[in-house]
């Protein structure tokens, strides 16, 4: 403290000369900061063009709205309709909920068996030599092009005789397009065990070993740590690996197309159904198209803006 | 010690029997009259209480012998997803080729005695898979390098300590987020010839209109640019986690060299990178290679516009539109192999580096 009341006048002759290196520095610094910004924002405009111009095409008449007016302009009032979103809506409710029918148990199921897989093979002592083998095989296979495995898929659920198998339920009244949806959720529980497997186990390899290794030799077993440890400490984890399972399952088109294959399908998931929207002998309803992609992507964008943390960590892994 | 406490604590098993405390072979020895095992709590003493059990338990033994002591234990977690990963991607793709050597099309099931290559002499010899594939090839180079190019910038740009980052980050990332189908609808009108946004931007500057899905020669660049469009957010979330997993030092030392950022970043930055461009690099091909999603949504069918039929919709559209299943698992088997030259090398490399 004294020592800064002797120094004072050389402390303010030391402040004022960084007073006036700092401002110069941010005089430079101020050109470089407005490029920055003014790229960010260019690039902002860039990624929410085609979502912004989608949606005001959406309320507007078509095709008079649509091809009278600009593209991105929100739609005058004589042009202006709900319409578009009533037919949207009804086109795509029952595939809304075919979607949800598949895509909530597959995500949950799929996401379980991942956690399960890479805590079998991240927290369990086995021989590297016999493990890495398996590893490779499962992490590989979130690299397969699904085309290598559709005409077989195909032939499979041809020669089940799920239908069959299933007679409680179309006595119960389900259509027996339902099938399908069946088929398609152990589908994509099936591919989408590899990715869930790597995103669990990338979690798994940094949780504290001292933890799990003092259970153990307490004399719980492997099962008890997972469930008791393991389990509970995984709940981020499975936040992140739910929100991106749920948004690739419900997205995804291929295996809808092959396993149900038309859109008048009682059983037609949401994407079928947008696939073939707004295709008339008229020309191409836009306005109709825009309102129906809205209501198909409305689940996932709402997971996006909800937790949008969780999915960036999700594709970051 | 981590070492240390992995052997104390398998002789510790051992010595208490190993298995009866364990829930799992618990549950197998039913029979042997040890249920009382598989309730929680005290199961180390209760293992000391009760004799070796029978044959099962020698055999599980000599297999956590050969495998690793905790194999057996273990297996009820990893193996049936791994058989379920093991039937639908491994037995299929096997069964995939078994089926792309026999003559199987339309209507009547494949006939498995009379196996040859002819599937493959004759893709050899077609013209439109051989285009198929020079698309493929394009499509997935391009979108790859252009998309590690603009999310590389993006990460940088977004790691410049700016405010409302969060934003940023979830705008541009939001378009992964969509479907194929949802995010072709978005570009076909983007893309409409007459009332479309691009079209009327650039006849802002005088150019154009531009038929953008119907010209053979631009089609594909134009899926190209939608593609980077919708998934340059996620290099950037790779890169991002990348540049801030460089120490701070690094900056520092460049700045005193006195480098300009740009050098800095070219000669110090990005060459840290390498790991980030390259796992980024392999999901952008993968994306690219299921572009399905996105080219039969642009026409609501199974051709795709001319001049973007890739090896993904040429493939389907065998199997599924003129039901030429064998032909159509020979084409997917290329593209198979086109995917395996990709991953392969990747999965050596991150086995070499000890990740796997």
């Amino acid at each position: 403290m004294s020592d800064a009341t002797v120094d004072d006048a050389d402390a303010t002759g030391r402040t004022e000369r960084l007073g006036d290196r700092l401002r110069a520095e941010l005089e430079a610094l101020d050109a470089a900061r407005v490029g920055v910004y003014a790229a960010l924002f260019a690039l902002t405009a860039f990624y929410l063009t085609p979502i912004e111009s989608g949606l005001v095409s959406a309320f507007k008449t078509n095709p008079a709205g649509i091809s009278s007016t600009l593209p991105f302009a929100p739609p005058p009032l004589r042009f202006f309709t709900l319409e578009k979103w009533r037919t949207a809506i009804t086109a795509l409710g029952r595939g809304m909920v075919n979607s949800a029918l598949y895509a909530v148990p597959a995500t949950i199921v799929s996401a379980l068996l991942g956690s399960f897989a890479a805590y079998g093979l991240t927290q369990a002592d086995w021989r590297a030599r016999y493990k890495a083998p398996v590893l490779a095989m499962l992490v590989a296979g979130i690299f397969i092009p699904y085309q290598a495995v559709l005409v077989p898929l195909s032939q499979f659920w041809g020669a089940i005789p799920l239908r069959q198998l299933l007679t409680p339920l179309w006595v119960l009244g389900v259509p027996s397009a339902y099938t399908g949806i069946v088929e398609l959720t152990i589908t994509h529980v099936a591919y989408g065990i590899p990715i869930c497997m790597v995103l669990f186990r990338s979690y798994y390899r940094n949780l504290s070993e001292e933890m799990v290794e003092a259970a153990r030799l307490d004399g719980a077993t492997f099962r008890r740590v997972y469930r008791r440890i393991v389990f509970p400490v995984s709940t981020p984890m499975f936040a992140v690996v739910l929100i991106y399972q749920f948004t690739q399952i419900w997205n995804d088109l291929l295996f809808a197309l092959i396993l149900v294959s038309t859109e008048s399908s009682p059983a037609a998931p949401v994407v079928l159904i947008l696939a073939g929207l707004g295709e008339s002998m008229e020309g191409q309803d836009f306005a109709l198209r825009m309102a129906g992609a809205f209501v198909a992507a409305l689940p996932t964008l709402i997971v996006y803006i909800m937790f949008g943390e969780e999915f960036a960590d999700g594709v970051a892994t | 010690m981590r070492e240390f406490l992995s052997t104390a604590r398998s002789r510790l098993r051992r010595a208490a029997g190993r298995d009866a405390g364990s829930d799992g072979d618990a549950e197998r020895a039913d029979g042997d009259g040890d249920s009382a095992l598989a309730t929680d709590g005290g199961t180390a003493e209760a293992g000391a209480d009760v004799a070796p059990a029978g044959g099962t338990d020698g055999l599980l033994d000599r297999l956590d012998d050969r495998f690793g002591e905790d194999f057996t234990e273990s297996a009820p977690f990893w193996l049936p997803p791994f058989l379920l990963v093991g039937l639908f991607v491994y037995g299929a793709i096997a069964w995939n080729f078994v089926i792309s050597l026999t003559e199987y099309k339309g209507f009547v099931g494949p006939d498995y005695s009379d196996l040859d290559l002819d599937m493959y002499v004759r893709a050899v010899g077609d013209s439109a898979v051989i285009d198929a594939t020079v698309n493929t090839f394009v499509l997935v180079v391009a979108f790859t390098i252009v998309a590690l190019v603009i999310g590389m910038l993006l990460a940088i740009l977004v790691d410049q300590k700016i405010r409302f980052e969060n934003t940023f980050r979830t705008i541009y990332l939001l378009p992964m987020s969509l479907s194929f189908v949802v995010t072709a609808q978005f570009w076909l009108w983007m893309y409409n010839f007459n009332n479309g946004v691009v079209n009327i931007a650039l006849g802002a500057f005088g150019i154009g209109p531009v038929d953008w899905i119907g010209n053979p020669q631009i089609v594909l660049w134009a899926v190209v640019f939608a593609l980077v469009w919708q998934f340059s957010g996620y290099t950037m979330v790779v890169y991002l986690a990348g540049l801030r997993a460089i120490p701070t030092e690094h900056y520092e030392a460049a700045k005193v060299d006195g480098a300009s950022t740009a050098k800095m970043y070219w000669r110090v930055i990005v060459p840290q990178l390498k790991g980030s461009t390259i796992s980024a690099a392999i999901v952008l091909m993968v994306f690219a290679l299921k572009a399905f999603d996105f080219l039969y949504s642009l026409v609501s069918g199974y051709r795709p516009p001319n001049g973007a039929d890739i090896l993904a919709t040429k493939m389907v559209r065998e199997a599924y539109s003129t039901n030429n299943w064998a032909y159509a698992s020979a084409i997917a088997i290329v593209l198979f192999l086109m995917a395996l030259s990709i991953i392969g090398p990747y999965l050596y490399y991150e086995y070499d580096k000890g990740n796997l």
